[in-house]
């Protein structure tokens, strides 16, 4: 698929009026994480929840610095920061990831005879869409309700990870961190030049050269 | 020194920060916590950081407590939306009922503050006749209060933050211009305004807590966007940059990180103190009165949390009502694609806004009355839209994300009838303090329902005429919390009287949002912040006559 903000980065900004030192700080404390690094789930559980991520927020196998998804996950786990709710009907939010990743392998096993992360990517979307449906049958999920774990829980916490990683944001063209510089061209089809230049048909080359510049 | 306002209390030592310098502080009167201070105020935001402002110019010894940091946004602030996270109330609550609720980010605060360092700045007037819901609409309960007294009470407001709103307000009775000129209307507010145009209904500039020129130490806004995960720069006109440098000058003392879990009272009843969590233990502030302005969660938890032998239902709760009558308000959005860039995220998210449908009762089939507003999501929030509510992942997921410049949306505040089974109540699971973890529980009503489909299917119409496609529902949104220790004019329908001040316990008031016995189909911040100034006159008044 070709790229709609080819070239844009959104650090090539760090250094520009567009951060503040604490966004600076914020922002190389995330660049600085680890993928492999898992502080709250085991070494057995690391893999399932690391094809979860893949699934849910595929990303190019190019990618020079991928955004450390599950990474980002077990950080959330592991410091239990939580959101300010949690539906009634689930457990909180460590204990729910620990059951629906059990769970999860354990349907995989009986579905197919292998663990969800030795799957290929199209059953693992079959088993993924399942528990999205409510279509699962083990017993291993008890009284975990399997398709609000995955709408409230699990997307939640992987695509907010995702998102909050600058790799995501030179994705969508978004134009990251701004302050205090702000923006100054507020209408239709207007970018500043530290804005993402958008690809239309033909203007490839363009947008490449202007996004060079962005900074 | 450590100065991580997380962890270690800034406002201690005869000063506090200052809010406008890298490191800065300002002095600061504090009071022994044998000394019976006038009031203890529990909450800083729009209601407990305007009402100590006030009280504390008028003469009287304030201390105000909150359970969050003393920041100073100019160096705490990154342009950021997971770190940012750190100015919202995320200790566990559960939540339950048919439309269990969404809460922390969108509607609850935890900064000295409260939720105007990131609420949205919108700043709107009730429409006259919701103070009068009851008799006026037929629907609610009536305000024991007068239109006419708070428009005086919003002008302060409006004047105290320098709000940014254009020359004629098309809506409702006269009012003054507003101070600050309108902001520069952006792309996404453009899609409304032609879709106004479009269906032959008025739309404005939005009136903004944010200002279009300098202020004091204020800068004009700069358009960052990020509005809602809080101001880097002070345009923002918060709570914490306007009314409490005015507070920490009268004399008031602000106590940050100090979380209150009990309101003490003696034999004969009367509130003596609050007892709170700062610095790893429990204290307690001797004060001849006690307002309670923790919003609509923490103010009824805490009053729950309060009961005695004397007391065994809570305090203030003769009435029954205290927890009862939580209104949310309505915050369903239509969505769609414009072959136009928008790049929504550049200036604050709601420009522009119709209350048409506010004042407008005519062709409608149910009660109550919205605002519609064009938006600005962040690509946090927004893919979590995406996901949790439209079931988007994968390759798919990453597609729409991709849009992200091209999308846009209209979202209304719509009006939630007040229902007695929407409530707070006490689990008997504790949080870090060892207090009752709180359940909240949310139903929509059929009146709701009707309001959500005749916004959804109006908003459409406006998308579709400005020229969008693909549009779709987001159906499930709330915003905002209100009510739960609502004011009247009997004490057996109500928990305080029309000043804020409880039916049970003549030193103990209420003052924020809980108050409200109807909420509007607007943002509520202006309206707490007016009946903040107002309770502030009338405790003047009444001290004045020995009344207190």
């Amino acid at each position: 698929m070709p790229d709609r903000y080819p070239g844009y980065e959104v650090l090539q900004k760090r250094n520009s009026p567009s951060w503040n030192d604490k966004t600076r700080a914020v922002i190389d404390q995330r660049m600085a994480i680890d993928p492999n690094h898992h502080a709250f789930f085991t070494d057995a559980e690391w893999p399932t929840l690391r094809a979860i991520c893949e699934r849910i927020v595929p990303q190019p196998p190019d990618r020079a610095q991928p955004a450390p998804v599950a990474a980002m996950v077990d950080e959330k786990m592991h410091k239990n920061s939580g959101d300010g709710y949690r539906d009634a009907r689930l457990p909180p939010m460590r204990e729910a990831w620990r059951r629906a990743l059990a769970a999860l392998d354990a349907e995989a096993t009986s579905r197919y005879g292998r663990r969800f992360h030795e799957l290929g990517a199209l059953l693992q979307d079959d088993l993924l869409k399942a528990i999205q449906n409510g279509g699962v049958a083990q017993k291993a999920w008890g009284d975990l309700p399997a398709k609000l774990f995955f709408e409230k829980r699990l997307l939640h916490d992987v695509v907010s990870s995702y998102y909050a990683h600058p790799a995501a944001w030179s994705e969508i063209g978004f134009g990251g961190p701004a302050s205090p510089r702000g923006y100054v061209r507020m209408s239709f089809d207007r970018r500043d030049p530290w804005e993402a230049a958008e690809a239309r048909p033909g203007s490839e080359a363009k947008a490449r050269a202007e996004n060079a510049r962005v900074g | 020194m450590s100065d991580d306002a997380e962890h270690t209390p800034r406002a201690i030592d005869g000063h506090a920060p200052d809010v406008f310098h890298h490191g800065g502080w300002v002095p600061m009167r504090q009071h022994g916590e044998d000394d019976a201070v006038d009031f203890a105020i529990v909450g800083t935001g729009a209601g407990g950081g305007t009402l100590a402002c006030k009280l504390a110019e008028y003469g009287f010894s304030v201390v105000a407590l909150d359970a969050g940091p003393y920041w100073r946004p100019l160096e705490d602030f990154a342009s950021d939306e997971h770190h940012q996270a750190k100015l919202y109330w995320t200790d566990e609550r559960i939540v339950g009922g048919d439309n269990p609720l969404q809460l922390g980010a969108n509607n609850s605060g935890k900064s000295v503050g409260g939720s105007t360092v990131h609420f949205a700045m919108v700043s709107l007037r009730f429409r006259p006749e919701w103070f009068k819901a009851r008799s006026k609409l037929g629907y609610g309960a009536d305000w024991p209060l007068d239109w006419r007294e708070m428009w005086s009470y919003y002008a302060e407001v409006e004047n105290t933050l320098k709000i940014s709103g254009p020359v004629n307000y098309p809506w409702g009775p006269k009012r003054p211009r507003y101070p600050y000129r309108a902001h520069e209307i952006n792309a996404a507010g453009l899609v409304l305004a032609e879709g106004a145009e479009a269906l032959g209904i008025a739309w404005s500039p939005t009136p903004l807590a944010t200002v279009s020129a300098p202020r004091g130490q204020s800068p004009p806004c700069v358009y960052r966007g990020m509005c809602v995960i809080g101001c880097s720069t002070n345009a923002k006109q918060s709570v914490l940059t306007t009314w409490l440098p005015r507070a920490l000058k009268a004399g008031a003392e602000i106590r940050d990180l100090a979380m209150v879990g009990r309101i003490e009272h003696d034999k004969s009843g009367r509130v003596t103190g609050v007892r709170y969590h700062r610095q790893g233990r429990w204290r307690f502030q001797r004060a001849k009165n006690v307002v309670v302005a923790g919003y609509s969660i923490e103010t009824p938890r805490l009053l729950l949390n309060s009961a005695s032998s004397r007391y065994p239902d809570g305090l203030a709760n003769s009435s029954g009502l205290v927890g009862k009558n939580l209104m949310v308000q309505a915050n369903q959005a239509v969505w769609g694609i414009m072959e136009r860039e928008i790049r929504a995220y550049k200036g604050p998210p709601s420009l522009a806004i119709t209350e048409h449908w506010n004042y407008t009762d005519a062709g409608k089939d149910f009660f109550g009355g919205y605002a519609y507003m064009s938006q600005g999501p962040l690509p946090l929030v927004w893919s979590g839209v995406q996901a949790s509510k439209r079931g988007l992942w994968g390759r798919p997921l990453i597609d729409e994300m991709e849009r992200y410049n091209h999308h846009v949306g209209l979202k209304i505040v719509g009006e939630f009838m007040p229902q007695e089974r929407n409530r707070v109540t006490l689990t008997d699971e504790r949080d870090q303090y060892g207090l009752p973890i709180p359940r909240v529980t949310y139903s929509y009503c059929d009146n709701d329902k009707r309001l959500i489909a005749h916004s959804l299917a109006f908003m459409r119409q406006a998308l579709e005429a400005a020229g969008a496609t693909e549009i779709w529902d987001e159906t499930d949104d709330t915003c905002h919390l209100n009510g739960t220790a609502r004011m009247g004019d009997d004490p057996q329908t109500s928990v305080v009287n029309a000043d804020c001040r409880s039916w049970d316990i003549p030193n103990l008031w209420i003052c924020d949002g809980s108050v409200f016995p109807t909420v509007g189909g607007v943002n509520p911040s202006l309206t707490i912040q007016a009946i903040a100034c107002r309770t502030a006159d009338r405790i003047k008044a009444r001290a004045a006559h020995g009344e207190l």
